[in-house]
């Protein structure tokens, strides 16, 4: 498939898009240069930046998409020039950058403007929205770079502001070791996709995506299919897919805000963003998009059966985003038509997520901070705005008709069904069972909280939040209802440009027979735990069988981690430690040794008498009159 | 008989002209003006001579076809020439701050009279209460001009009188220090004494290679030039035995004034006794005009048989820098301690000298200048680091010097990283510079080595390092002195460079490669 990039010129408002990195990055220095004289004023100012910055990206994607060739490339000015390499610091607004920054910006600043109301009483709070400016900026660079430096850039740069939020509140012990947990696990990620862009620039010697992407069908198999992989392993690091899936639960440490935006709207689809934007490396070799299938397929799996036995509501909803990240790789992974129902799901999902992780907020919020779902109930009634966005949101993910999960993850169902021998029974069958099990968990999560008997800690007094988080609230439900609708079929259209055109494969199942067995399967699961949870839980842990204890310990991944990587690292670490005491030190000790004793001695010749200076000198003279006479000789050469 | 003058290009050698006039006019200043006027006058005499030579290089080197030969071949003022006057010229004025300050101590860092007898009751009195004398700076004008001269030096007698104009002043200057005069006298007399000795070499193998060329003026000389010598070279008229042993000889004189290894065991003695502000002036100035010379001997006189008498100065150079380094480890002296780091560094110099190509000698000129300034700036340091007994050089009295003064022990700190050749400091750009030369001219064999003892060379710098960050101030710590606006201005310029020429060095490299071309 060889496809040359048509760019239109970058005139007038499209030749501005530096703005949109500028803009949020901009807020960020200024909140933190100013320190504490921005402490009152501070918040809004992380909200205006943000906000201006969506209203600069909705007219930009107005402009581009009254253009021909819907692509504007600038470069801005080169950023590595070291003989053959060059990097440009180039920024590409095409189709799929558009609709991310809308996404980022859109739901960004809701979030923002929610965080002023949720951390009113944080003494932090400009430092907060200083991180939360940065993280924008470097998400924005993100998906506007023109080459894969630029990408990893970004990427690091969200890393960066994702470490800082989650150990936001550093004091507290649990805080800082999940922002290192999450700092080490994006670490592995983050060098295979720095061994995938070195192994671009030593095979194409360029990073440039139109370049890359038109020379990768050169390329012979093995490297198209070790640099996917690598790839493939930042993505699944970033994203929290199997097996690096640890950090991103305990990543909710965080206050909610960044639960919601970073850690469920935005940062973590951004491996879903890398296989896009990479559709060409990707769709070159077929082992390495059956295994992005496979890892989307056991990520999914995983997130459900771990997320319906967690208690705390943050826990459930980012197991939750783990697989529904899952169910985008299975999208991006199937290729073809599916790249395009992968980003509507995440565009979907970033609306409903960030709405139920807000209402998640706001519920702690009313609750003195309480987290455990065991210790709610019967919330409904005291908190009803939470209550029905929530329950949008609830129904979203569910994905019955006609909310937005219904567009969304429906159409990546059909396509896993597609193909031919053993796959699409294996993969569609494992995200139709997701569907169920989603249907359950969420069920569960949503009936203890806001149905069943109170069953609050004493002296708890539930209120509905302010305005301020309320009305975020219920724009995002908005979204959350209608989204899915309006961008089914709209958005595929917008993203030809970036991913192709495809023709939809045909289907094992019929499209009907799907869909009714999807819905009965989501019902399935959300009319059992309404049956079982409907009177409330016991507060306490339970005793349970194996597999609900497996699920309680994640599956025995961090077991097997521990097992597996870090017993081996740190024995490692001590025999490297116990090899450079003994050896290394002991050699190098031994030559230190010998320098210093060769200094001793040689300093007595400088014993400050004018007659051995003179007589060293005249040996030197006659060593070196005689060097060379012994050249002009021929003995010396 | 009637002598014929030769044509003089009076343009190209106007800087000259101007700072041997301000030197000769300084020695009638101090005869006529009144003594408390003098310390002013002679001060802007000779900065306002250097300033007026600076400028005066500078419109030169802008003219289209600068580089001449002239003086009945006598001068070559060429790229080279124009880029080492410069670099003299201008470490000159910032050592010529240092040598001007007064505010340090009463009266300078300067004796009034030289000749009284050491530790006597007048001398006593005039340590404590006497301005320093003023011949100070006509001397340090000598010293520069012959510098300048030494440089564009285009005959061996030429060079070999110049060599002589510098020298002189210097052995004087050693010996004016106001503190421990004893010491400041024994350096001065020994650095003569050596300083002769080495020029009897030099002087000795002149006469073996003008007997080796056998005629002057072919080429409308009055001297032997480096073009006949070279002709001379490439096909002989008699047995290059002259040529060989004379060449040896001349190379001992120059490798002294560069304070190469074995030729070297007079820097540790003279820099520790001189008075700090010369040190300075010769750490910077001498080396300099020192690895000049040796650029334009090897590089434009003798380069016809460079590749067979490369390898015995590239055992000198290895020397060097082993010596060097080996021997900073165990100093205990500051002043000894930098003396022995610029052994070391005319080692790297002459890894640059011995690449024998174009960006050998560019990257040489690029080091020798940025060292200059460093080294500048280090003994600012060293200068106003001090207690009631003037500096306090030992290095146990440096201990804690963070704890007491942040601001100078980080400035010094980032001197000596420098000095090590960390990344983003001059020594890094510079040493860079030279070994990527060597490389370039098949030497990898000197770049092993000067990686090898830059190695060990960092250990000195970082017991420095820790010595004032990492241990509690004694009680014998001295206070660092605030320096006068004149070691300000020098440490300011010192620092700037070094870290201006790491950071962003290209317009310089650039600078040094258009100049590097020998006119002969």
């Amino acid at each position: 498939m060889e496809t040359t990039t048509l760019y239109a010129e970058a005139t007038g408002l499209l030749s501005q898009t530096w703005m949109l990195v500028g803009l949020p990055l901009f807020g960020a220095a200024l909140l933190l240069l100013l320190g504490r004289r921005a402490d009152r004023w501070g918040h809004w100012l992380g909200c205006a930046t943000v906000g201006a910055t969506f209203v600069l990206g909705l007219s930009m994607f107005f402009a581009l998409a009254g253009l021909e060739n819907k692509s504007v490339q600038r470069s801005l000015w080169d950023f590595i020039a070291v003989g053959d390499l060059k990097v440009d610091f180039g920024l590409l607004y095409d189709p799929l950058a558009a609709v991310f920054v809308l996404l980022i910006t859109g739901v960004g600043f809701l979030i923002h403007v929610y965080a002023v109301g949720y951390m009113a009483h944080d003494p932090g709070r400009r430092r907060f929205f200083a991180y939360f400016n940065l993280f924008v900026a470097a998400m924005l660079l993100l998906v506007l770079g023109n080459n894969f430096v630029m990408l990893y850039f970004g990427w690091e740069g969200v890393g960066l502001a994702s470490y800082l939020l989650i150990s936001f509140w550093y004091t507290k012990p649990a805080a800082a070791t999940a922002g290192k947990k999450a700092f080490l696990m994006n670490r592995v990620g983050d060098a295979g996709f720095a061994v995938a862009i070195f192994l671009m620039l030593a095979t194409l010697g360029t990073t440039q995506y139109d370049k890359v992407f038109a020379n990768v069908g050169a390329l012979a198999g093995g490297t198209v299919l070790a640099m996917g992989l690598l790839l493939l392993l930042g993505a699944c690091g970033k994203s929290g897919q199997f097996p690096l899936q640890a950090w991103l639960p305990d990543a909710m440490e965080g206050p909610t805000p960044v639960s919601a935006l970073i850690h469920a709207a935005t940062m973590v689809t951004a491996g879903v963003y890398l296989i896009a934007r990479s559709n060409p490396i990707f769709s070159a070799n077929e082992t390495l998009q059956l295994i992005v299938v496979l890892v989307g397929a056991v990520t999914l799996l995983m997130g459900c059966v771990i997320g319906s036995a967690k208690d705390g509501i943050k826990r459930v909803l980012a197991w939750s985003t783990v697989s529904q990240i899952g169910y985008m790789f299975v999208g991006v992974g199937l290729g073809g038509a599916a790249y395009a129902l992968a980003i509507v799901h995440l565009l979907a999902h970033g609306f409903f997520k960030a709405n139920m992780f807000l209402g998640a907020g706001s519920v702690m919020h009313g609750m003195d901070d309480e987290e455990d779902i065991r210790r709610y109930g019967g919330l409904a009634r005291h908190m009803k705005v939470t209550w029905i966005t929530f329950a949008t949101g609830w129904l979203a993910i569910l994905g019955l008709f006609p909310f937005s999960g219904f567009f969304s993850k429906e159409p990546i169902i059909v396509a896993a069904y597609t193909g031919h021998g053993w796959r699409p029974w294996v993969i569609g069958t494992a995200t139709l069972l997701g569907a169920g099990l989603t249907a359950f968990y969420m069920t569960r999560l949503f009936v203890l909280t806001f149905h069943g008997p109170a069953r609050w800690k004493e002296g708890t007094h539930p209120h509905e939040s302010p305005k301020i988080m309320t009305i975020p609230l219920v724009l995002l439900s908005i979204g959350s209802v209608a989204a899915g609708g309006l961008m089914a079929s709209s958005v595929p259209q917008w993203l030809e440009p970036t991913l192709g055109r495809h023709e939809e494969g045909h289907a094992v199942l019929g499209h009907w027979t799907l869909t009714i067995l999807a819905t009965l399967v989501t019902l399935l699961g959300a009319g059992l735990a309404w049956a079982l949870f409907r009177n409330g839980t016991a507060t306490q842990e339970q005793p349970a069988g194996p597999l609900v204890t497996a699920a309680r310990k994640n599956l025995y991944t961090d077991a097997f981690n521990e097992v597996v990587f870090e017993k081996p690292g740190v024995f490692l670490t001590r025999a490297l430690v116990w090899l450079d005491n003994r050896g290394i030190d002991g050699v190098v000790n031994g030559l230190a040794a010998a320098v210093g004793g060769g200094s001793g001695r040689l300093r007595r010749l400088q014993n400050g008498f004018v007659r051995s200076y003179a007589t060293s000198m005249l040996t030197g003279a006659l060593l070196v009159v005689g060097a060379f006479l012994a050249i002009q000789m021929g003995w010396l050469s | 008989m009637t002598l014929q003058l030769p044509p003089i290009a009076y343009g190209a050698i106007a800087p000259l002209l101007v700072m041997f006039g301000a030197a000769c006019l300084g020695v009638l200043v101090e005869a006529f003006v009144p003594r408390r006027l003098r310390y002013a006058f002679q001060l802007m005499l000779a900065m306002g001579s250097l300033l007026a030579a600076l400028v005066l290089i500078v419109v030169r080197s802008q003219g289209a076809d600068y580089a001449v030969v002239t003086a009945g071949r006598a001068l070559s003022i060429d790229g080279p020439t124009l880029f080492l006057q410069g670099g003299i010229v201008v470490l000159g004025m910032v050592a010529l701050l240092l040598i001007s300050e007064r505010s340090l101590e009463t009266g300078g860092p300067f004796v009034a009279q030289a000749a009284v007898t050491a530790g006597s009751d007048i001398d006593r009195r005039q340590a404590a209460h006497a301005a320093g004398g003023t011949e100070v700076y006509p001397l340090v004008s000598f010293a520069i001009f012959g510098m300048a001269m030494f440089v564009a030096a285009n005959d061996l007698l030429t060079m070999f009188i110049a060599l002589e104009v510098f020298s002189l002043p210097l052995y004087l200057l050693c010996a004016l220090a106001r503190r421990r005069r004893l010491l400041s006298q024994e350096a001065a007399v020994k650095y003569f004494l050596l300083g002769a000795y080495a020029s009897a070499f030099f002087l000795f193998g002149m006469a073996l290679v003008y007997g080796f060329v056998g005629s002057a003026g072919t080429d409308g000389s009055v001297g032997v030039t480096f073009a006949e010598i070279n002709a001379a070279a490439l096909s002989p008229t008699r047995g290059t035995g002259l040529l060989y042993a004379g060449l040896a000889m001349i190379a001992v004189g120059l490798l002294f004034k560069a304070a190469a290894a074995p030729f070297h065991v007079w820097t540790p003695d003279v820099y520790q006794g001189a008075p700090t502000p010369v040190t300075a002036f010769m750490a910077a100035c001498t080396k300099v005009a020192a690895f000049g010379a040796l650029l334009r001997v090897f590089h434009a006189g003798f380069s016809a048989n460079s590749w067979e008498y490369r390898p015995v100065l590239g055992g000198i150079a290895v020397l060097t820098m082993l010596v060097g380094a080996i021997l900073a480890v165990t100093q205990t002296d500051i002043k000894r301690l930098l003396a022995y780091s610029s052994i070391a560094n005319a080692g790297y110099l002459l890894v640059g000298v011995l690449a024998f190509n174009k960006s050998g000698l560019a990257s040489t000129m690029f080091y020798v200048v940025a060292y200059g300034f460093s080294v500048l700036a280090a003994f600012a340091v060293v200068s106003i680091v001090r207690d009631g007994d003037g500096e306090a050089t030992h290095l146990s009295r440096w201990a804690g010097l963070g704890k007491r003064s942040p601001g100078y022990a980080a400035v010094f700190t980032f001197l000596l990283l420098a000095f090590a050749g960390l990344p983003l400091t001059s020594g890094f750009t510079a040493k860079f510079a030279v070994f990527g030369a060597a490389v370039e001219g098949d030497q990898a064999w000197l770049v092993v080595a000067g990686v090898v003892t830059s190695m060990v060379l960092a250990f000195p710098y970082l017991r420095v390092v820790v010595l004032m960050w990492l241990s509690e101030p004694g009680e014998q710590t001295p206070s660092v002195s605030i320096p006068g606006l004149a070691t300000s201005m020098a440490l300011a310029v010192g620092v700037l460079a070094t870290a201006l020429l790491g950071v962003a060095p290209q317009p310089v490299l650039d600078l040094t490669d258009t100049a590097a071309q020998f006119l002969r």
